[in-house]
């Protein structure tokens, strides 16, 4: 099943209409929307979803978690038009989606870190499951704005419970953790420790940092990315990173790809039309 | 001496195998085509380029049903002047021949567009006179003899590299319409753009293309594909270049033997990748061979004669 989807993600994989089941508060910002899909049972970490809110827009969402009670669920911050509207469903109301698409964490084996930032936490809560299976050695730096906005804490601290790991908490108010942003414990951290993997995923500045620090310090890492997409199955060209195509190459990018692309990572983006849009450092 | 049995000269453009990326496929950036490229593609068609940017329509631009794609994209594109950048940087890094495709809403429009394009670098141009959703261009511009003639005849006065007219069909008469782009000069025609397609969902009871119509590409038009390039191939004496639900080498044959002297390539990347492209040409050179000719070209159109 999975060595089909990954061959030809599209050919059984149109848009179906699912019966939105659950609906979780997760910040005043956030909401998790659960629903029942046989295909997206089968997502892995770091994989996306075309997600459609009939009559208004169809947005590509991580998948930010698949349970043993048959549910699927995408993380949803409210940051414009169709978020807002997506946020004002309920449970029974219609969405429609296709997926799950895009490449995977790879699941490492021994000594991992994870360092999520905003709704980078979607991806990586849903991975740090995965790790757990696996019995890793768990660091997880999260960070947000402020406590308010701290994403799927509780989820982790409950994932983590039972293995040897760590959870640092970073807000850049101070309101809990320590006060600052996600990547400022790294440095810290691979000096003092030896990672197997590293992984990020949140704002693409942090996403940079952090793969500028397990550069110097040699080890590997993924990271996943974002773009503005519109086909999802890699023939649209609008979600350019370099020469990758973040829906069908990524969105999970490695060290050497990264090491590929990094003129651009951090640095700008492409808007609707194709332009460049420089980011804010 | 061995020949390169899959090199194609095509108006005037020598590819060094038929098998070519399709407008609207990837091709908004330089890196995406220089990646195309590297895949092994024998000619690049960029993205639909008009004068000025475009954002194209809000999501879902793209939908699935079990025979094909239906986009309504809306031609996004960040404009000739911008664009021109990405046509040099293609041209300084990779040597297969680059085709811009330009679209425009009023033949003064598509000529300042080729102009800027061929001055960016462009080694032909491709008239988008076929795209099925977006009003006051495309289609309604093929489906205009006058129309069609004005625009190809101004864009041949104004650039001196070959025009390519890509044609819809979504006309009675395709050959007629190829006949009239060729007696305004166009230097080769590419058959055939999407056809005009539609998708609703049971149980929401909605279109799901915020468009809500688009165009059907994928294995379903295929044969209406074939269709067309014989037709045309009867009518004129210009090179065709063919496209629509080519998803293997056996495909882009059934094209050949129609009449295509090159095809083009888009759905099927979505279907199997990138490797589509080499795996296409290798499957091509393997038939040429295997029936005993030296080169495509010698079994361009041989099913008219059978």
């Amino acid at each position: 099943m999975l060595g089909r989807l990954s061959v030809h993600p599209i050919v059984y994989n149109w848009t179906r209409t699912v019966r939105i089941e659950k609906v979780v508060d997760e910040n005043p910002d956030v909401k998790t929307f659960y629903f029942r899909d046989k295909l997206c049972l089968e997502a892995k970490p770091g994989q996306f979803l075309m997600v459609w809110i009939p009559g208004v827009d169809e947005i590509p969402l991580s998948v930010s978690g698949v349970y043993s009670n048959g549910l699927a669920s995408v993380t949803v911050a409210r940051v414009g038009e169709a978020t807002e509207a997506m946020h004002r469903l309920k449970p029974n109301n219609l969405i429609g989606v296709r997926g799950p698409f895009g490449n995977s964490f790879k699941i490492s084996k021994g000594k991992v870190l994870l360092v999520g930032g905003g709704m980078g936490m979607a991806p990586l809560a849903f991975l740090a499951e995965k790790l757990a299976e696996n019995s890793c050695e768990i660091t997880f730096i999260i960070g947000a704005k402020s406590v308010q906005e701290l994403l799927f804490l509780e989820r982790i601290e409950k994932t983590l419970s039972q293995l040897k790991s760590k959870i640092i908490v970073m807000t850049e108010d101070g309101s809990l953790g320590q006060k600052g942003v996600a990547t400022d414990p790294l440095d810290n951290l691979l000096r003092e420790e030896k990672y197997d993997m590293i992984y990020a995923c949140g704002p693409e500045p942090m996403i940079k940092k952090a793969f500028l620090a397990t550069e110097e310090e040699n080890i590997p890492f993924q990271a996943s990315l974002e773009r503005i997409m519109r086909c999802g199955v890699g023939i649209c060209g609008s979600c350019m990173l370099g020469k990758y195509r973040v829906c069908r190459d990524g969105p999970v990018f490695s060290s050497r790809q990264l090491g590929e692309v990094i003129d651009e990572l951090g640095n700008y983006k492409r808007d609707f039309n194709g332009n460049k849009v420089f980011l804010e450092t | 001496m061995v020949l390169n049995c899959l090199e194609v000269e095509v108006a005037g453009l020598k590819f060094r195998n038929p098998v070519l990326l399709a407008a609207g496929i990837l091709g908004m950036t330089a890196e995406s085509l220089i990646r195309v490229a590297e895949a092994g593609a024998g000619g690049l068609v960029t993205k639909s380029i008009g004068l000025k940017p475009r954002m194209g329509y809000p999501n879902p631009t793209v939908v699935q049903v079990s025979c094909g794609l239906i986009n309504a994209m809306g031609l996004p594109n960040p404009g000739i002047k911008t664009f021109s950048e990405e046509i040099r940087e293609v041209k300084s890094r990779v040597s297969i021949p680059l085709i811009v495709s330009i679209y425009g809403y009023s033949a003064q429009e598509f000529a300042e567009t080729a102009e800027l394009a061929v001055k960016a670098g462009a080694d032909a141009v491709e008239l988008n006179v076929s795209c099925p959703h977006v009003e006051g261009t495309g289609g309604e511009i093929g489906q205009n003899p006058e129309l069609l003639k004005e625009v190809v005849s101004k864009v041949k006065c104004r650039i001196s590299k070959p025009v390519f007219v890509k044609l819809s069909p979504n006309v009675s008469d395709i050959a007629q319409v190829a006949e009239t782009a060729v007696k305004a000069g166009a230097d080769a025609i590419t058959a055939i753009n999407t056809v005009r397609a539609m998708k609703i969902d049971i149980k929401t009871g909605r279109p799901i293309l915020a468009n809500r119509i688009g165009g059907l590409s994928g294995s379903a038009i295929k044969p209406i594909a074939v269709r067309c390039i014989y037709e045309i191939y009867e009518r004129v004496r210009v090179p065709i270049f063919g496209c629509g639900g080519i998803l293997n080498w056996r495909d882009a044959i059934e094209f050949i033997l129609a009449g295509a002297s090159a095809v083009q390539i888009g759905t099927a990347i979505a279907l199997k990748g990138l490797e589509v492209f080499r795996a296409i040409s290798k499957g091509i050179e393997a038939y040429i061979k295997k029936k005993g000719f030296r080169s495509v070209g010698e079994i361009v159109g041989s099913s008219h004669s059978l």
